[in-house]
């Protein structure tokens, strides 16, 4: 991590881990009778060991190669193992608070792990954590090898990481503290958010600085889709997280945004989360890794750009759907659900172009686990898109809205195309990174396979028969014109479904800690002695020409 | 003819960045900017009253146990939810709601109109241990509630944030937001009466949990839980069952 720095580089991260040691003290100090001075403590720990890391090699011999000979990776290899660590942790949760709800005794009688603290720990466990962190480290490598050049920057990167890393650490602990602001998906108090968005113009100006020193006269499609990633979550992020603190030495903070105003915010946040965190982003890992190991050129550039656009428009509007017969003014509902439905288009002119993008590939796909991981990637996202779509449709949402049904089609998109498309990646990424011939045990990457596929379809499966029997119950009346069942009747038929579906989570969670032990032993294993000489940037040196 | 103007597009980080931004911006500003100057997006409760300090405190004790996560405060225009759960719930009734707690999921049931339907005494035995009143239920138990004392010495703070936000909270409802939520949890000392003299005659004063040595948390969201849906009556004009309405001036 230090080695690769020269000591002027070294003096910048010391300053900057100094800086936030010391914010870290004045919030301690500033919040000494509230959570948000145990946060300024949780600051200054953390900045406090990055501090230790720099120092203990602060001495240590300067690089003397040339490093803008050599792509930047180390800070790649961190982000993949945090982002393992996250998803052992985030879907932990997740299994637990599934089991809550089967067994709700699983709380012990403390107030952090009651169910409503513990949810969004799971939420932004693997949406923050988990995505966040491969979403940082695949458009790392992304950009440095379509573009042909090294990162523009030595010590940025880093502070990308390890500071976008800060906020996922500070919104976790504060959840089980009580800190939220009870934004779904945005429940990070406001100082967590002000820290998230300098780490995120820091990423943004490193990524575009990156791509203007680019060797290729394009700009490769994965990096459109990165870039809208970074771009419209930074809007999105800030304009949906405008509070105002109770004072400076409290942690909570009440929104600029009052009661129908602030649930059109929420909802155009919550779903561009879902449109530009945990779609664009990916798409962009999908536009990379999928045509690499399929060692075919992407099907079709139109259906690219039509997809590009229309995601990047489209998705924009359809927030409003979440807010089907509620307080919220017809007009933006209908909206919503039009351009729903219309989303549908540049959804499936994705998963079809990466479908399409396998012709020729598909015995690759039969005895490629790792390949196979993003094929059922693409096929899950039209699904579930095709299910989004349909969901948004105002009569369906009558019955949808509120139940399991939500929460299942989430996961069938979470666990289906978010995940399968990320451990496809990884897959890909690792040995590459680590200059190893091939993972270290492909019958594991089968076995991965199988469970997180039977875990996905188990939990889906559970979840819309759960939902549809919920909704329908909720309206079914008698013949007397009286409503059939008691709210109590409709919790009672769940409680089988809910068992079900902590099963099929708990299979997705050993599936993942199977992922985490064969990228260890692939990390662990000696290295192959022809590295991957190719594996380089275009420098002025390597082409005298330019 | 698209794929040459695109082909020079990708050329250019900078308009890259540009198209993306105005591309995305379009569908947020036609959504969201409207929804502050189209007068009937909020309709118009003259009767309306702000929260207590207590029903505030009670307020963001169930934002910080996450309870939206199961319950959602929006009662749809639906057939069904109107005859389960009262009439539909209106953007009103949330104006002063910061966050607005519409909720997204009913692993329990909707609490836009609980306020009033169940004692007291049912919300703390049921907080306590939900399986002890309702056997079948998987909600958490909340006993902490009751053994944890409320902060209340920051509550002047609070009504001031909320202040400037635009909430209408008068000079002296700040001033007083420390003792009022004292005074609505202990209806026999002298502070009781400053409430009602705020708030309304009809604010419920009540030593909610029982116990009026101390203010704790379950005061607070007990408090809260029973103003739900009875801030205004503006959701029962005009419906079949206007006797129900709740008449939160007195």
């Amino acid at each position: 991590m230090i080695a690769n720095l020269t000591s002027s580089e070294r003096q910048q991260a010391f300053v900057l881990a100094v800086g936030v040691v010391l914010a870290g003290g004045a919030m301690t100090i500033l919040g000494r009778s509230d959570t948000l001075g145990v946060h300024g403590a949780i600051v200054m720990l953390f900045a406090g060991v990055v501090l230790y890391l720099i120092m203990s090699s602060f001495y240590d011999p300067e690089p003397v190669e040339d490093r803008e000979s050599s792509y930047y990776d180390d800070p790649i290899k961190a982000g993949i193992v945090l982002s393992m660590a996250w998803a052992v942790f985030g879907m932990f949760m997740g299994v637990w608070v599934a089991a809550q709800l089967a067994w709700p005794d699983l709380a012990f009688d403390a107030a952090w792990s009651s169910f409503g603290r513990l949810r969004p720990t799971h939420t932004t466990g693997v949406i923050f954590g988990f995505g966040g962190n491969a979403l940082i480290a695949t458009s790392f490598h992304v950009v440095q090898r379509t573009s042909r050049a090294r990162l523009a920057g030595q010590v940025s990167p880093w502070f990308v990481l390890l500071g976008y890393n800060l906020f996922c650490v500070l919104a976790v602990s504060g959840y089980l503290l009580g800190v939220t602001q009870s934004k779904e998906y945005a429940e990070a108090e406001w100082y967590a958010d002000l820290w998230l968005v300098i780490v995120w113009v820091t990423y943004f100006v490193l990524y575009l600085r990156t791509i203007a020193r680019r060797k290729e006269p394009h700009i490769y499609v994965a990096n459109w889709y990165f870039m809208a990633f970074i771009l419209v979550v930074a809007i999105l992020h800030i304009v949906n997280n405008l509070a105002l603190p109770v004072s400076w030495g409290h942690a909570k903070s009440y929104t600029i945004w009052p009661g129908v105003q602030d649930a059109m915010v929420q909802w155009w946040y919550g779903h561009n989360a879902v449109a530009f965190f945990l779609t664009a982003g990916f798409l962009g890992m999908l536009y990379y890794y999928l045509p690499v190991r399929a060692q075919r050129p992407i099907f079709s550039y139109r259906l690219s750009i039509l997809s590009f656009w229309g995601i990047t428009f489209f998705y924009m509007w359809a927030g409003s759907h979440h807010l089907h017969y509620t307080a919220l003014p017809h007009w933006v509902q209908t909206l919503g659900m039009t351009f729903s439905v219309m989303l549908l288009v540049p959804s499936w002119a994705s998963a079809g172009n990466a479908l399409l993008t396998l012709n020729g590939a598909w015995h690759r796909v039969r005895d490629d686990a790792t390949l196979r991981f993003m094929m059922a990637a693409a096929v899950f996202y039209g699904l579930s898109t095709f299910e989004g779509s349909f969901m948004a449709i105002r009569p369906v949402n009558s019955l949808s809205h509120y139940t399991d049904w939500t929460v299942g089609h989430v996961h069938a998109g979470a666990l289906g195309w978010v995940a399968l498309i990320t451990f496809g990646s990884l897959y890909t990424l690792v040995p590459a990174l680590w200059k190893r011939e091939r993972m270290y045990s492909a019958a594991l990457i089968e076995v991965h396979f199988w469970l997180a596929i039977a875990g996905t379809l188990i939990y889906v499966f559970a979840m819309w028969n759960s939902g549809i029997i919920q909704g329908l119950m909720w309206r079914t009346y008698t013949e007397d014109g009286a409503l059939a069942y008691s709210f109590v009747d409709s919790l009672v038929a769940m409680y089988p479904y809910y068992i079900a579906r902590a099963f099929g989570g708990l299979l997705f969670l050993i599936g993942a800690i199977v992922g985490c032990y064969n990228i260890w032993m692939t990390v662990r294993a000696v290295p192959v002695a022809a590295a991957r000489a190719a594996d380089v940037p275009v420098t002025p040196v390597a082409v005298p020409g330019e | 003819m698209a794929d040459t103007y695109h082909r020079k597009l990708e050329r250019s980080a900078i308009g890259l960045v540009i198209a993306i931004i105005a591309a995305a911006s379009v569908g947020g500003i036609v959504e969201i900017a409207p929804l502050f100057t189209i007068d009937e997006t909020v309709e118009q409760a003259p009767d309306m009253r702000v929260y207590t300090p207590l029903e505030l405190a009670g307020r963001n004790i169930y934002v910080r146990e996450g309870c939206y996560a199961c319950h959602s405060q929006m009662i749809r225009t639906l057939r069904d939810e109107v005859e389960r759960y009262g009439p539909f719930s209106l953007a009103v009734e949330s104006q002063y709601d910061r966050p607005m707690l519409w909720g997204s999921k009913r692993t329990g049931p909707d609490l836009a109109r609980v306020g009033g339907k169940y004692s007291d005494f049912w919300h703390v035995a049921h907080l306590t241990n939900p399986r002890d009143v309702v056997p079948e239920s998987n909600m958490p138990a909340y006993r902490w509630l009751a053994r944890t004392t409320l902060k209340t010495d920051d509550l002047p703070q609070h009504l001031a944030a909320q202040r400037a936000l635009g909430v209408p909270y008068t000079e002296e409802m700040v001033e007083n937001a420390a003792r009022d939520a004292y005074g609505q949890a202990t209806p026999d000392t002298d502070f009781a009466a400053g409430v009602t003299e705020r708030y309304g005659d009809k604010t419920q004063v009540s030593a909610f949990d029982g116990v009026t040595t101390h203010v704790t948390e379950m005061d607070a969201l007990v408090a809260y839980l029973q103003v739900l849906g009875r801030l205004t009556g503006a959701a029962f004009e005009g419906t079949a069952a206007p006797e129900e309405k709740p008449d939160p001036e007195g």
